[in-house]
């Protein structure tokens, strides 16, 4: 899970303070794992450090925290090639495809299309793990298999959730 | 819904080498009564090729296949092998064009209870003029290949579901068909007679150069596959695949 891309992409949406960011961070990603404070600092100061993120208006006298940020033309960027590339078919992908899918929900981008391109790199390194089997020794296939039994898993919840992209997106853009 | 606004297309946007199509389909329509099935579906199939069509239930994937093999004829739209309009032509020649051209294989084997294992394989020859001898002796033919010996009298009672499907796949092989149509081939199949059912049909489908429409919703039987296509609410959708 990319944190610092998820905040970029939580930016985009709108300008945000830290708070916000951790809320809704927390909100959709957090699921029993809150994003600590410190960590969401720390991540923004990196980000402006890196030219993806501005400090926007600083509200007088709410203290440091109430810095509001800003995404740049170059985390923009950034949002979108992660969002638009294939995660590596690995298993046990779902937290990031799961983060992709939302954040493209909440900027009105093909969600579909995503998951649609994923669905094709996970076919694809299956179809690898199959000739693989078809070919090899019978630890290969079984080695092999494992992989498939993941990556099929994965498949499945692609299905899943590329099914039930208007109610998702019902839920995260209210 | 989420996705209408997705282009219609039925090859990989990458696909750039001279290929020779065999069949396709332009803006297909299809409904049950009210329902519709197929809604402006699109596909070219490339000779040799092994195209898995997948998608979710209801999605329309089996009618698009029954399409494409002259089962069925569409409301709307051509579909055309080797160039040659299958939607228009009667209905005659569409079922001796599928005896001649195309193999099936189904969920269930749809085997003829009545008849004998090589019976049930040698039928396609006999049906296309072949004296039941010579018919019978290219059956067992298959039987020693897709690991059957000793079965060839036994009635599709007398056979598990794994030795069915693959007598099933032997008498949509025995004619050599150009086209191989399944539909969902391992659905009534545990995994690994699922697996020895697609090893078999991948292998005869390469060592002959049969093209093959495989309808699954099962991703692990679509990865023996060449390629994919989704097909979600009737129409044809594929995922532009980017390099490695």
């Amino acid at each position: 899970m990319s944190v610092p891309l998820t905040l970029l992409g939580l930016l985009e949406r709108e300008p945000s303070h830290g708070y916000d960011l951790k809320r809704d961070y927390d909100t959709f990603f957090g699921r029993g794992k809150p994003l600590p404070f410190g960590q969401v600092y720390s991540t923004l100061s990196r980000l402006t450090r890196d030219g993806k993120v501005t400090v926007g208006d600083v509200s007088p006298g709410d203290g440091p925290d109430r810095k509001r940020y800003l995404i740049t033309e170059l985390g923009a960027t950034e949002v979108e090639h992660w969002l638009t590339e294939p995660v590596e078919p690995e298993p046990h992908l779902q937290t990031v495809l799961f983060a992709k899918v939302v954040l493209a929900l909440m900027l009105d981008r093909p969600a579909g299309d995503y998951l649609d391109t994923q669905r094709a790199a996970h076919l694809q390194r299956m179809r690898e793990l199959t000739e693989l089997k078809r070919t090899g020794s019978l630890v290969d296939g079984l080695l092999a298999d494992h992989g498939l039994f993941h990556l099929e898993a994965d498949l499945r919840w692609i299905e899943t959730t590329g099914a039930r992209l208007d109610a998702l997106r019902k839920v995260v853009r209210s | 819904m989420d996705r209408d606004d997705r282009r219609p297309v039925g090859r990989p946007a990458e696909s750039g080498a001279l290929m020779t199509v065999v069949m396709e389909a332009r803006d297909l329509a299809f409904s049950f009564g009210a329902t519709p099935a197929l809604r402006g579906a699109e596909i070219e199939i490339e000779a040799g090729e092994i195209l898995a069509i997948m998608g979710p239930s209801g999605s329309g994937k089996s009618t698009l296949l029954h399409c494409l093999a002259g089962i069925l004829v569409p409301d709307s739209g051509e579909v055309r092998y080797n160039g040659e309009r299958l939607d228009t032509m009667s209905e005659a020649r569409r079922s001796a064009l599928r005896r001649d051209q195309f193999g099936f294989v189904f969920q269930f084997g749809q085997l003829v209870p009545e008849l004998t294992a090589a019976e049930n394989v040698a039928l396609p020859l006999m049906l296309g003029g072949i004296r039941r001898a010579a018919a019978l002796r290219s059956a067992h033919g298959y039987f020693e290949r897709l690991g059957l010996d000793g079965l060839e009298q036994r009635r599709s009672g007398e056979l598990s579901g794994g030795q069915a499907q693959r007598v099933a796949l032997a008498r949509a092989l025995v004619a050599e068909p150009k086209v191989l149509f399944a539909d969902e081939p391992t659905g009534s199949l545990d995994s690994l007679t699922g697996e020895q059912v697609m090893d078999l049909l991948v292998g005869e489908a390469r060592a002959q150069g049969t093209t093959v429409v495989l309808v699954t919703h099962e991703p692990r039987v679509a990865a023996y596959a060449d390629r994919e296509v989704v097909v979600r609410d009737g129409r044809v959708t594929v995922p532009v695949r980017r390099a490695a």
